[in-house]
């Protein structure tokens, strides 16, 4: 019999502390962010109009991201499946949207039956048309997807449910590339409205003509920034409401909570999630004309790389949390642009990429995400 | 006896064979061959270069052809591929005794061939391989035996420098795809020329072949208030470029090289934008003028940029046997090396690399129209 075994456990090695406390996180989080700090301070000194502009450029980017990362958010929140075929989901709202715009001139319809209107709001009228057109479309396709292809897995392992979301992805993107699908070429999206940028200075605002210089010291911004802003703010308080105010949205959160309580309780499970894929469809089928406005070329694989940055801004701002999503993503945005601005251009993907293993290694859940133990 | 049949029949064959074929030397006739990928995955390149390389020998013929003698043709399809080529090199070297080939079009293609030429003492001109090591051995030294008429790559952002001073530019910026050496070559050699006559770069960006977002590399555009904004990249780029740098309020002029040629070249993104070409129908200098007649005449099309330069390939060629003054390939090799030939894509003269120092066409994308803006010489 030995008493001092049980009391005094063997001290922890060095390492193992080092791995238990996650030293190695924090210590690269305050590495870097001394560095950014440091970085932002001097850029801001530097040229302040300048670094203004690509905050807005940052805006811009990480708005979009957010639309996608609500996506993956809510359909990981309620059925715990990380749906990489949401990317490919926003490349086909781009596509609903370009034929929309070009062969159908869906943008147009208001000014078509009232051509007295003024053209700012029937082009307002006919963009808002193809944004929800977009998602309409899209809502239907993941409705489609997830009754086809998830629903017979539902008391699958997880790990089959992920690896046909996979194969999905896949399928999406090479049936679009089929030439009469959607055809593998790179196309040159429409805008649906003129773009305009105004200059804000400290002269005042003023709308800058084509060809001509803004003034030194002053900050841009289009109605494509306008656009995405407002759209993702619009469509994010919706959903916030759906979720928290409807009775879907209390179904939803209860189905999350416990699938088979739920049930008992009466609530069509299957219905729920298929809805759930739908609206996260939805996002990201307006994330998709937001997106090919914001950079107009649109091409069969052109949601990976937006899909996973998307993700990551989910997992950054603690996936399942949507303002979780939203503070990731635009946090992701920021780390793109000042990184291409002030770092290095070609490095911009590897630091968005490693800003998901720093948050890794300090705080697995994310920042919104709560700490608690994975559920049964 | 049975050996002594064998034998007989060896050599009623032999001269059989040789009363059919016309022998080299023989007939009277010089024989020029062309290797085109007239199948396989670019019958069109083929079809192109053939074309233009036999419309060149027709004209010639009727003047008379060369050295007195008239030119006989040996078409052979090449396939743009390795093997093919090399089989068809030397079929028509060791079996149509051909001294002179035009070919191939794709790289691919005449690298192999211009082991066996170079091997065999064959001069070779190929219109349109791009590749430095088509005439350039592994160990660095030229290959006595080959030339190509088209210019390489990166010679195109040395001339779009001399376009940009040349309009009175003097500030540039340039953005480069670090991955792509089409691109990175084109944005080397562009920065050299454009700072050693006088411009100054003021910035340089790269970037990836997967980047969507131009914003913060164009927001530095603006801020650096430069003139020029050099994009020698490939259309899908200029198109996204194009399109986010007026909502930056960037003010330069776009410029880039053969890239851009495509249909689906954004025009309303790249408006005001100018890129080299290795020719443009739309030239007014005599010689481009006739030679888009002839060749509509005969073909009833606008000659693309691959029959025109296998008809300039054909022309020195022959031009070259001629200044010599012998069917003798070794001294024709040595009259390419100096020669100084004006050919509808550009006075032609050769560099150490046998790379040919010539002109390019400027295009201009302008109001959704692409128009020649002028032929700049280096």
């Amino acid at each position: 019999m030995k008493p001092s075994l049980a009391t005094t456990a063997p001290s922890p090695t060095i390492f193992q502390q080092i791995i238990h406390k996650r030293w190695i996180g924090k210590s690269l989080i305050i590495v870097v962010s001394l560095v950014v700090i440091w970085r932002v301070i001097t850029a801001l000194l530097e040229n302040p109009s300048v670094f203004v502009q690509q905050v807005v450029n940052g805006l811009q980017l990480g708005f979009v991201y957010a639309l996608i990362a609500l996506g993956y958010t809510m359909v990981y929140g309620i059925v715990k499946l990380i749906n990489f075929a949401h990317a490919d989901v926003l490349m086909v709202g781009s596509f609903a949207s370009y034929y929309a715009i070009s062969r159908f001139n869906l943008h147009l319809w208001l000014s078509n039956v009232a051509p007295n209107l003024s053209p700012t709001i029937s082009l307002l009228v006919g963009t808002v048309t193809v944004l929800v057109f977009a998602m309409l479309v899209c809502a239907l396709m993941a409705f489609a997807i997830e009754r086809t292809a998830y629903k017979p897995l539902r008391n699958a392992p997880r790990i089959s449910a992920l690896i046909t979301a996979i194969g999905v992805s896949f399928f999406l993107e090479y049936f679009g590339a089929l030439n009469f699908v959607f055809t593998p070429n790179f196309i040159s999206f429409k805008r649906p409205f003129p773009v305009t940028t105004w200059a804000l200075s400290s002269s005042g605002i003023q709308a800058l003509e084509s060809g001509v210089a803004p003034p030194p010291g002053s900050v841009l911004f289009s109605n494509i920034f306008i656009i995405i802003v407002i759209s993702s703010i619009v469509l994010l308080f919706l959903l916030q409401y759906i979720v928290k105010r409807t009775k879907v949205g209390k179904a939803m959160r209860a189905v999350a909570y416990d699938k088979p309580t739920a049930r008992l309780m009466g609530i069509n499970v299957d219905g729920i999630i298929s809805i759930t894929f739908a609206i996260g469809a939805a996002l990201a089928g307006a994330a998709g004309l937001l997106y090919a406005i914001a950079f107009p070329q649109i091409v069969f694989w052109m949601g990976i790389i937006p899909g996973l940055k998307a993700f990551i801004a989910a997992v950054l701002g603690g996936i399942g949390s949507i303002p979780g999503a939203l503070v990731g993503a635009l946090i992701m945005g920021q780390a793109e642009v000042l990184s291409a601005a002030y770092i290095s251009t070609p490095m911009r993907d590897a630091i968005a990429f490693s800003l998901l293993i720093i948050v890794l290694l300090v705080r697995p859940t994310g920042i919104f995400g709560e700490p608690t133990l994975e559920k049964a | 006896m049975k050996t002594r049949i064998i034998f007989s029949i060896v050599i009623a064959l032999v001269i059989l064979v040789a009363g059919c074929t016309p022998g080299g030397q023989a007939s009277g006739n010089l024989k020029v061959a062309v290797l085109a990928p007239l199948s396989g995955q670019n019958p069109t390149f083929g079809a192109s270069t053939r074309d233009g390389a036999l419309l060149a020998i027709d004209e010639w013929n009727a003047k008379g052809g060369v050295l007195g003698k008239q030119i006989e043709a040996v078409v052979e399809d090449s396939q743009c591929a390795a093997d093919p080529g090399v089989n068809a090199a030397n079929k028509v070297i060791d079996q149509d005794k051909v001294h002179y080939i035009i070919g191939e079009v794709c790289s691919s293609s005449s690298i192999p061939i211009s082991e066996i030429t170079e091997a065999k003492g064959v001069v070779q001109i190929s219109p349109t391989s791009t590749n430095p090591d088509v005439t350039i051995k592994g160990d660095g030294t030229t290959k006595e035996y080959v030339f190509r008429a088209c210019f390489i790559d990166p010679f195109q952002g040395t001339v779009m420098a001399k376009f940009a001073l040349d309009k009175g530019y003097k500030t540039a910026f340039v953005l480069f795809d670090q991955g792509n050496d089409y691109v990175r070559g084109l944005a080397e050699f562009f920065e050299a020329a454009f700072t050693e006559n006088g411009g100054t770069v003021v910035g340089k960006e790269a970037y990836t072949s997967q980047d969507t977002d131009f914003s913060a590399i164009l927001t530095k555009v603006a801020d650096a208030n430069a003139e020029v904004l050099f994009v020698p990249d490939y259309y899908p780029i200029v198109n996204l470029v194009g399109a986010q740098a007026k909502e930056k309020g960037v003010t330069a002029v776009m410029m880039g090289g053969d890239g851009w040629d495509s249909g689906d070249l954004d025009r309303a993104a790249a408006d005001g934008g100018f890129y080299s070409n290795h020719y443009s129908p739309d030239d007014t200098r005599p010689i481009v003028q006739n030679w888009v007649a002839a060749y509509q005449k005969k073909y009833g099309a606008i000659p693309d940029a691959l029959a025109t330069l296998a008809y300039d390939a054909t022309n020195l060629m022959l031009a070259a046997i001629e200044k010599t003054g012998a069917d003798d390939p070794a001294k024709v090799k040595d009259t390419l090396d100096t020669i100084s030939f004006e050919a509808v894509s550009g006075t032609i003269t050769f560099d150490p690399q046998h790379n040919p120092i010539k002109s390019a066409a400027i295009l201009q994308v302008k109001d959704g129209e692409i128009v020649y803006a002028g032929t700049v010489n280096p």
